[in-house]
């Protein structure tokens, strides 16, 4: 099994101030991590500094082997933001929002098949009926659901999520873990970066807490198998309540509603 | 048909329909990327290209392109450096630029403020022979460049940190968005003005998306309605005999109140019913 991702000793400082210090972990091939903490545990500024968006103080970040600022092989990695950062500007449809994915300087002019990959990857999230509508007239699941098949449509092997179930409807969190499975089951690597394991509590192989041991500045707290030990809980959950999920619309959830 | 009669009209005609297709074009990234009022600085920029050509003595044209494209460059890069600079570069460079042009015009010459105006407000008659070859290969370079960097433009503004993940590179990309901002206002100086081209970039964007779905269609029937309203506006101007930077924004403006207000029935549908996929869902 060969190494997907390795942070060695990795500490981020943003504008003169720690956010993390030695931060180990690697993650083989084919592995389903989970990186959890609570707000302000520096889980999302990991995530940036893996992808390459934010610069790290010292230590390495190796992605398949190439250290993350001399990394080139982009179509190995796929990464699904919260939300998209344009949403709402200019109309866009669901069908080009998939399609930016397939979008990179190798790849300038549109191909052959880029069509059937987008309608693929949809279908793959269950919105295949939904490709010519809106972006921005889908629920926020549906649309965390198009952002995940965009990185799908990719074929990447490496694929970094931030919180792919915040704020998402019980019937897309069922099928986001879904999609994730049968990703898994394909020998992809999944890095998740959450505040709530959720639906995603049988699929992560291995989980990695973040946080700070006695207010020190923030560090791997536990890396291993699932689930959260008793006395790290506090830590991961303190302050989830600001993430509750948006309640479904009254009726659409209730069995036999319709 | 008396309109097609004078040489000039043809010239400012062929000037005409150049901005309206090639402005909304930009425009549709500028409003996706909510840089809107970026046209407006780099029509101000331009503008202290048109002072340095009055005192120069070269053509206004390639002088403007030149200031305008390396006032776009500056500012991207303060920009890139940081946010809260790069808004106060914006507004820096607004000052400037029309404070710039107007001493260096007021320099030049007495026929300054005639001329000026004409820069500002646009006119029918100013748009030269040597010109329109100026304005034909500007608006080709725009054209060509988006045909090879839209595709990588529309994943930038869509998402920078997802368009980095895919190996493109978002600020040098910004940049060359901004430069072309920044040509495509020249291309409009002589007819819209520098006052106003940046209207012309962007109502037609924010008229077509009252009632489109995708980007695409957003720029096509953006280029459509931009060419409609500048040539509307010019020969409107012609026969009203008033400038044509303030009429062509003007029938652009009653565009997208039409379409707005058209649209209206549409957008509260879609608000009442926001998800109507779940509707089929139950059972």
């Amino acid at each position: 099994m060969s190494t997907a991702l390795a942070c060695r000793d990795v500490c981020i400082d943003i504008e003169a101030s720690c956010i993390l210090s030695n931060v180990n972990l690697a993650v083989e091939s084919g592995e389903f991590v989970a990186v959890l903490g609570a707000n302000g545990s520096g889980k999302t500024t990991l995530m940036r500094a893996i992808l390459g968006l934010l610069p790290i103080t010292s230590g390495q970040i190796d992605v398949f082997g190439t250290p993350i600022g001399r990394f080139r092989e982009w179509g190995r990695l796929a990464y699904v933001p919260q939300r998209l950062h344009s949403a709402g500007a200019v109309p866009v449809s669901v069908h080009e929002v998939v399609g930016a994915g397939l979008i990179s300087p190798q790849q300038r002019l549109p191909r052959r098949g880029d069509r059937q990959r987008i309608v693929d990857a949809l279908a793959q999230v269950g919105l295949a009926d939904r490709r010519r509508d809106r972006f921005d007239a889908l629920s926020g699941g549906q649309q965390r659901r198009v952002m995940i098949a965009a990185a799908i449509a990719k074929d990447a092997d490496l694929y970094v999520l931030d919180e792919p179930t915040a704020g998402v409807d019980a019937e897309s969190q069922e099928r986001i873990s879904e999609t994730f499975g049968s990703l898994r089951e394909q020998g992809r690597t999944i890095l998740l970066v959450t505040h709530e394991l959720g639906p995603f509590a049988a699929l992560a192989s291995r989980i990695v807490v973040l946080g700070s041991p006695r207010g020190e500045t923030s560090t791997v707290l536990y890396d291993g198998p699932p689930p959260v030990p008793d006395h790290l809980r506090e830590r991961v959950w303190h302050h989830s309540e600001d993430v509750v999920m948006r309640a479904p619309e009254p009726g659409v959830l209730e069995p036999g509603a319709g | 048909m008396g309109l097609l009669g004078y040489d000039f009209m043809q010239r400012a005609l062929i000037a005409a329909a150049l901005i309206g297709l090639i402005a909304p074009l930009i425009g549709v990234f500028l409003v996706q990327r909510r840089l809107a009022l970026l046209g407006d600085g780099m029509g101000h920029v331009a503008l202290t290209g048109v002072g340095l050509a009055f005192l120069t003595g070269i053509a206004p044209v390639p002088t403007a392109l030149v200031v305008a494209a390396l006032g776009a460059l500056v500012l991207e890069l303060v920009r890139a450096k940081s946010r809260t600079a790069g808004d106060l570069a914006l507004a820096l460079v607004f000052y400037g630029g029309i404070a710039g042009g107007v001493m260096l015009t007021s320099l030049a010459s007495g026929k300054a403020s005639t001329a000026l105006n004409q820069y500002l407000f646009g006119s029918l008659s100013t748009v030269a022979t040597e010109d329109i070859a100026w304005l034909i290969g500007a608006g080709a370079l725009v054209v060509i460049v988006l045909v090879i960097f839209g595709r990588e433009m529309f994943a930038m503004t869509l998402d920078p940190d997802v368009a980095h993940v895919q190996g493109i590179r978002t600020t040098r990309l910004g940049i060359l968005l901004t430069v072309l901002a920044a040509v495509t206002v020249v291309i409009g100086m002589r007819t819209v003005g520098l006052l106003l081209v940046s209207a012309i970039m962007i109502v037609p964007v924010a008229a077509a998306q009252q009632f489109t779905g995708s980007f695409r269609t957003t720029a096509m029937v953006a280029v459509g309605l931009g060419l409609v309203c500048s040539l509307a506006g010019l020969t409107t101007s012609f026969s009203l005999d008033v400038p044509p930077g303030p009429t062509i924004v003007l029938i652009a403006l009653a565009v997208f109140l039409v379409s707005a207000i058209a649209a209206y029935p549409v957008r509260r549908r879609r608000q009442r019913h926001p998800h109507p996929a779940e509707e089929h869902h139950h059972g």
